[in-house]
């Protein structure tokens, strides 16, 4: 059972009907006892960085993420849910993310039009078997991306893809068993789907 | 506050097919090459998917209320089943319209006469669901001879045109951006339904003027066009109807000719 954390914001069936069609059974939930004892964990999400953590607080989910993380579960942040792994996002002054990966959370210089909205190409950054979740995608493929803040981690030997909008940002992360992807794959098509399937591959290895 | 996108970016643009839809079927009679007609939503839905289309909108063309259930059900068939952009539009008045539909599967909500009516609405739905999640829908008209050329903006379009709501589409454009607007479809209702191409000034002039996405809408009639809006208007996607649904062109033919005329296009 694959858990899809389910914290008051965005499009949760999306994800988990791309889940299931990908052949994982999944369950949409805000209870730590689900988080605990998944196989594995996704954190979808769009919208706010501070209604997001304030969200995840007032569930009082958080030590159970944190639990599952320990615990090496594979655990995969989509868009907002990727940012939310940092330690703090610039968004609405600073506020504090989930610091389980050390990093901030900036916002695109308006030398581009922000949102980053539509189809962009993942230029991968590390070989293949650092990069598990892309098995059997072409680099640059394209992926739909809708955001206007990007990751940025310490540790670059984290940073898996990145993609050009005005400048390189990074688009996709990995450490141990944590992956954050910044685009869509439950909006991305065939190829979306290949990475949800790919995810799910881990979580029987 | 003109945007160098042309930089650094592998951002491709975007061609969007959009199906009108009433009582939970598309119409216009739509045809294909083949000759089958085809009115289910879903359906063609799957084929545009298949043929490559970035984003799909459906357009609810009556949306009284005792119809909005049949929308949320066209909505929850086809986000079920399809992973990519779902963007849903017509008679949302309301932040609880607008939950309804994205809890059934939508991924943005376009907004058009109720934003003009109610400019909060689109600031609210920021708020609640995010920037990238309101899409502003405008429907300008060229003011004759204007000088330099201005365009106002009309509401209730499904009628008859409309009637004028004494905005300048420009101002309004960018006040849409302030409140929350992620996104603007721009169309013309004078190039609409004439297939003579795009009012490329007006694309340029709104897209010229906020720092958001801007889709160009009203006029398609070949592909030229298409290149036309997302060069000399500036527009980031092209949003059209009747030059997919009669299958005059294929989404497909579309990105290859594009791709050939230098404009990056998911392939």
């Amino acid at each position: 059972m694959i858990t899809v954390i389910d914290y008051g914001t965005g499009n949760l069936r999306s994800v988990s009907k791309a889940l299931e069609t990908v052949g994982a059974e999944t369950k949409v939930s805000d209870k730590p006892e689900d988080i605990v004892f998944a196989k594995a964990i996704v954190l979808p999400g769009v919208g706010a960085f501070y209604r997001g953590m304030e969200n995840i607080n007032k569930l009082g989910i958080l030590p159970a993420i944190l639990e599952a993380i320990r615990n090496n579960k594979p655990f995969l942040g989509i868009c907002l849910g990727l940012q939310l792994l940092f330690s703090e996002s610039e968004e609405h002054g600073i506020c504090k993310g989930l610091d389980i990966i050390k990093g901030k959370v900036k916002k695109f210089e308006p030398n581009v039009k922000i949102p980053h909205m539509g189809w962009n190409q993942l230029r991968y950054q590390k070989t293949e078997d650092r990069r598990q979740i892309f098995n059997g995608i072409p680099d640059n493929s394209y992926f739909y991306f809708d955001h206007s803040y990007y990751v940025e981690p310490e540790d670059k030997n984290t940073i898996i893809a990145t993609t050009r909008y005005g400048k390189d940002f990074v688009s996709a992360v990995n450490k141990d068993n944590i992956w954050g992807v910044q685009f869509h794959p439950e909006k991305s098509s065939d190829l979306g789907l290949k990475i949800l399937e790919n995810f799910v591959k881990l979580t029987k290895a | 506050m003109e945007k160098e996108t042309k930089f650094l970016t592998g951002l491709a643009k975007r061609i969007i097919p959009c199906l009108d839809v009433k009582g939970g079927r598309v119409v216009k009679g739509i045809k294909f090459r083949e000759h089958r007609d085809a009115g289910d939503p879903v359906e063609l839905a799957f084929f545009y998917n298949k043929e490559g289309a970035d984003e799909l909108v459906f357009y609810d063309i009556t949306a009284s209320s005792d119809e909005r259930s049949i929308m949320l059900d066209v909505v929850r068939r086809t986000a079920n089943q399809l992973f990519i952009p779902l963007t849903v539009g017509g008679g949302l008045r309301t932040v609880d319209d607008m939950n309804q539909m994205l809890k059934a599967g939508a991924d943005k909500i376009s907004i058009n006469t109720a934003a003009v009516m109610n400019p909060k609405l689109i600031s609210e739905g920021a708020q609640r669901f995010g920037n990238q999640c309101i899409v502003l829908g405008m429907d300008a008209k060229r003011i004759p001879g204007s000088n330099p050329v201005r365009w106002i903006i009309h509401t209730h379009t499904g009628a008859d045109g409309g009637h004028s709501a004494g905005l300048d589409a420009i101002d309004w454009a960018k006040q849409a951006v302030e409140l929350g607007a992620g996104e603007i479809v721009v169309n013309s209702i004078d190039t609409d339904g004439t297939k003579k191409g795009y009012d490329l000034e007006l694309l340029r002039a709104i897209s010229d003027n906020v720092s958001v996405p801007v889709v160009a809408s009203g006029g398609a009639g070949n592909l030229d066009h298409l290149v036309e809006a997302l060069t000399k208007g500036k527009a980031d996607a092209v949003l059209a109807a009747s030059i997919f649904h009669y299958g005059e062109y294929s989404i497909k033919e579309a990105k290859e000719y594009l791709k050939k005329k230098g404009i990056a296009v998911r392939t």
